[in-house]
């Protein structure tokens, strides 16, 4: 699988019956969807086209391989699935024919031809507890993420869970699961969290780390020209928010009507994405507009946001019985308190004595 | 610090605590206020305690025209900051729907902007109260720190939720965590400053409209 | 006994602290209205005559011995202690510029009762040694002659004798079984006798039975005024036996404020018992008279009049309604203050304010406000129920060179009173 002599992208792309006409248009699609200005498109083409073409080695360790159907399972055959051909995946459970050593051998020969160069792709968190919580072929997940990262020029965390640990780090993290980004601090890591995430968004910064180079991130280590809008901000649904009408149900008449979906757990208000824009199923829908509040998949430690039906605004762990509990402590350290002032005030009550106007007369001569 | 782990640790276990904080702290202030007593009034009544103390409950809230006119902007300025602060805790969505998950009751809410323009208006009202606070002599010479100290947490909380609103400056999730933050160290102050007149004052009405409901004084 | 002393006063303080107390200082936000409320500020506007901060003693004592946090600073020595020195600086507070009119207690927005927290601040002060010279005096005077004014039995069979010489009424002493006990004022006696001859021809008038008692006269009480439950106590005492020996009805509190709140009010609760007899005000009486129809007059006064409400009767004794019934029955042209009624503006000289020789100058500044609000109306003539407010406002209406003259309700209706027997034999010869 190894190639020495790399092929560009554009050539890659030509050999599988791609049109000059149908790769501008893929271009103008990424290009709208990263936010770049129309000029930028020739460029990008340019730049894509003479893009050699990289090896990737694909680590799956804590993972439900849901990212890779993102990917694989996107509205096919598309340009996004012909651009992701593109790369040499050198190395990919799921998706390799290899398997057993003949499979790591594989890794290995990949590694070495391209060492220093070749992109490294993770989904699923790194188990920091017993190392025999996920191995591959013997070795643990935080070894061979070591071993690989070291000679990789970048690193993609694809999904939540390799880019801040997601589900496996969930409350209370039986595994002590972390994300890519907490073991391999001296590489490019570009996180692209989503639980998965976005089809065109993972080939666009594939796309982006071809023709340009690393993208721009954000604090959070995604880039921005993905996760740079605010669900709740680009929601359609925002002028109900706005009008102060809720679905308070699944299937009450505000829920019928389109109204905005907050009391019914939608986290769109601190989700960082671009569902709300660039949709799902080739542009079709979103969360949302299917009628189902934003989980907030994007965010780290979303699971643990409360409650994926609770309000984002609830806290997550106050409950009546908190309240019921301090009102008993209240009680109970009142009560006491309540004697301590009794006492004082009946002392004070019992050693007063009378005061009579000699006594005040004494006092006034001074 | 993440945000994200700063805004799941105010609203996990931080808002827990303040609550109990909270509750522990008024129902002790209040056990602590009430166990002094008051001395049986061994008068012979002329009206009704009780019904004195319900009707100054009421009408304290509204102000005589002689004193309306030396203290206009207390008296204005203290009405939109109630006003807006009560529009702004009860009648938020957000707000109803923490309460209906914390205590079970919920009612209807208003529309978003109303709420946002209530605490635009609240805010102003604080600043403008601060500064009658500051520059009238009587105001100011009364004033402690406890007065400065409830002026502070009272604003946070408008400020940071009017921030969090609009997505001024921070990313939503710092926003909220500093605003429910905000609203954690006004809990735990609550029962010890003046913000507990909130309570207090119906006892404080009570008690003296009990005592010139029991003279017959009628206002 | 010991002698009075700090110590004393912050015990008494803390005797004196209760549930409504702990709830007022709770409550208070610093809002400064209370200010706005009292003459004593707005004539004289220096902060710390804002009535709430009268009582910073006892608010550090409530603090420092009934809050958890309060205790907590004592402990870590950063609680302000209250001090001799603070209490001599406060003195001038607590008495001088308050009269205990209730105005604060009114209008304060959050219901805090501020002048019942001076009444009981007072006691501490008295504990502690730091009351008004003239108020010593005259409890003194009340305690061991029988009188704040030094006036003793004679004294006053003196001016019956002289009213009876005039009006050929007789002005019964120690009648047992009779209706009503007429209780004096010092001030009256000594000022206005004309009260005393007024009373006299309407009770008399209505066919009842009064008296008065030679054991006790004296219905003001300097106890009141100076802070002590143990003189106020002594002093009520007496009004108490007098009334239970002579087996009255009801005894009348006569025209003066305090007076009546010291008999009608505090009274029950000083002795520890209800009364065995009713306490009224001389115009409660009256209007009582008016309504069963034995209080029969005629002629109308046509000069514009306005009342002058004492604070004791309206804000601490619900009487405001009774005097405008009585003012119709004789004056065509009656007008009203713009704060009157429970709003009314206090005299300036109540609650000891007028026994206090430290307090002649403020209280002529507070006079200002009512000064203000007669200024305002232009009447030809005022009228008030209490002696105490008359000297006040004669003195001030003097001193501002006001030409206005001030006449006690009770005589005013006496002037106008009509024979009744002269009716009922007009009626039988119809």
């Amino acid at each position: 699988m190894t190639q020495f002599n790399m092929p560009t992208v554009g050539e890659q792309l030509r050999e599988n019956g791609i049109s000059r006409r149908a790769f501008l248009k893929f271009c103008g699609l990424l290009a709208s969807s990263m936010a770049l200005a129309p000029s930028m498109i020739p460029k990008l083409a340019e730049a894509l086209e003479k893009a050699t073409r990289p090896s990737v080695i694909w680590l799956s360790f804590q993972e439900c391989t849901g990212c890779a159907e993102s990917i694989t399972r996107a509205h096919s055959p598309s340009l996004e699935g012909l651009i992701f051909d593109t790369i040499s995946l050198d190395y990919q459970h799921t998706l390799q024919a290899a398997a057993g050593e003949a499979a790591e051998q594989a890794r290995d020969e990949a590694m070495q031809a391209n060492y220093g160069k070749y992109v490294l792709i993770v989904d699923g968190s790194i188990p920091l507890g017993n190392a025999g919580y996920s191995t591959i072929a013997g070795v643990s997940n935080l070894d061979m993420l070591k071993q690989v990262a070291k000679g990789a020029a970048a690193i993609i965390a694809l999904g939540t869970c390799a880019a801040y640990g997601g589900l496996p780090q969930a409350n209370p993290n039986p595994t002590g699961a972390v994300a890519v980004a907490d073991i391999i601090k001296d590489k490019p890591i570009i996180n692209v969290p989503g639980c998965p995430p976005i089809p065109v968004v993972i080939t666009g910064v594939i796309a982006h780390f071809l023709a340009f180079g690393l993208p721009a991130l954000d604090h959070l280590g995604r880039p921005k020209a993905f996760y740079g809008q605010n669900i709740h901000d680009r929601c359609y649904r925002r002028p109900f928010y706005e009008r102060g009408l809720f679905a308070e149900t699944f299937d009450d008449e505000g829920a019928k009507q389109g109204w905005c979906l907050y009391k019914l757990g939608c986290k769109g208000p601190i989700t960082y994405n671009a569902c709300a824009t660039t949709k799902w199923n080739d542009g079709t829908s979103f969360p949302i507009e299917s009628g189902h509040g934003c989980i907030g998949c994007s965010e780290p430690g979303f699971w643990d946001f409360g409650g994926l039906y609770n309000p984002v605004s609830l806290p997550s762990s106050l409950s009546s019985q908190h309240v019921v509990f301090a009102t008993g402590i209240g009680v109970a350290a009142g009560v006491a308190i309540a004697a301590l002032n009794k006492q004082a005030k009946q002392q004070a009550k019992q050693t007063r004595e009378p005061v009579n106007v000699d006594q005040l007369n004494r006092e006034v001569q001074l | 610090m993440s945000d994200v782990l700063f805004l799941q640790w105010v609203k996990g276990p931080l808002f827990s605590i303040a609550v109990m904080i909270f509750v522990i702290g008024v129902v002790l202030r209040l056990a602590e206020i009430l166990s002094l007593g008051r001395a049986k009034n061994l008068a012979v009544p002329k009206g009704n305690p009780s019904l004195g103390g319900w009707r100054e409950i009421g009408r304290r809230f509204k102000v005589d025209q002689g004193t309306f006119q030396q203290n206009k902007i207390t008296v204005i300025a203290g009405y939109v900051f109630h006003v807006g602060l009560f529009i702004v805790m009860f009648l938020l969505a957000a707000h109803i729907a923490l309460i209906k998950h914390s205590l079970g009751v919920s009612w209807p809410n208003l529309p978003t902007p109303v709420v946002d323009m209530a605490a635009v208006l609240s805010m102003l009202a604080l600043v403008v109260l601060l500064i009658d606070r500051l520059s009238q002599p009587v105001k100011r010479f009364l004033s402690r720190r406890n007065d400065y100290l409830v002026w502070v947490a009272t604003f946070l909380p408008l400020l940071t939720g009017y921030m969090t609103y609009h997505h001024l400056w921070l990313s939503p999730q710092w926003l909220l965590g500093l605003h429910i933050l905000s609203v954690e160290a006004l809990l735990v102050l609550f029962p010890f400053s003046k913000l507990m007149h909130t309570f207090t004052l119906f006892l404080s009405r009570w008690y003296n409209g009990a005592s010139m409901g029991l003279r017959g004084v009628k206002s | 006994m010991s002698e009075l002393s700090l110590e004393r006063g912050i015990n008494t303080l803390k005797a004196q602290i209760d549930a409504p107390i702990a709830s007022f200082f709770s409550s208070c936000v610093s809002c400064g209205m209370c200010a706005s409320a009292c003459s004593f500020y707005t004539e004289n506007p220096e902060p710390r005559y804002t009535p709430i901060y009268k009582l910073e003693p006892m608010r550090r004592v409530w603090e420092q011995n009934f809050t958890l946090l309060g205790k907590l600073k004592v402990k870590l020595g950063i609680a302000k202690p209250v001090t001799d020195e603070m209490l001599s600086q406060w003195q001038e507070l607590v008495y001088n510029t308050c009269s205990l009119c209730g105005r604060c207690s009114l209008i304060c927005p959050v219901g805090n009762d501020i002048t019942y927290m001076i009444r009981k601040l007072r006691e501490g002060m008295v504990a502690s040694g730091h009351v008004p010279e003239g108020l010593v005096g005259a409890s003194t005077r009340a305690v061991k002659i029988g009188s704040p004014m030094g006036i003793k039995l004679p004294a006053l069979q003196a001016q019956v004798k002289h009213i009876e010489k005039a009006t050929n009424m007789q002005v019964p002493f120690d009648l047992e079984g009779a209706e009503y006990l007429l209780m004096l004022s010092s001030m009256e006696i000594m000022n206005y006798p004309e009260y005393l001859e007024a009373v006299g021809k309407i009770l008399t008038n209505a066919g009842k039975t009064w008296t008065l008692s030679s054991e006790c006269f004296e219905a003001t009480n300097s106890g009141i005024q100076i802070g002590s439950s143990d003189i106020a106590k002594e002093l009520v005492s007496r009004v108490v036996n007098a009334a239970e020996k002579l087996k009255v009805k009801t005894v009348i509190s006569p025209e003066c404020g305090h007076a009546y709140t010291a008999l009608r009010w505090e009274g029950p609760n000083l002795i520890g018992r209800p009364y065995s007899f009713a306490a009224k005000h001389i115009v409660e009486v009256l209007d009582e008279l008016r309504e069963q129809g034995l209080l029969p007059t005629e002629g109308m006064e046509d000069a514009k009049l306005t009342f002058h409400d004492p604070c004791q009767l309206v804000r601490r004794g619900g009487v405001v309604q009774q005097p405008r019934n009585l003012l119709k029955l004789v004056a065509s042209n009656f007008v009203e203050m713009t704060d009157h009624g429970t709003l009314n503006w206090c005299c300036g000289a109540g609650g000891g304010v007028s026994a206090n020789e430290d307090a002649n100058e403020v209280k002529m500044k507070a006079f200002q406000r009512k000064k203000k609000q007669l200024d305002e109306l232009k009447v030809d003539t005022l009228v008030t129920a209490c002696a105490n407010c008359r000297i006040q406002l004669e003195e001030g209406l003097e001193e501002n060179q006001m030409d206005l003259p001030v006449v006690g309700l009770t005589e005013l209706i006496a002037e106008h009173l009509v024979e009744r027997n002269t009716i009922n034999e007009e009626s039988r010869h119809d």
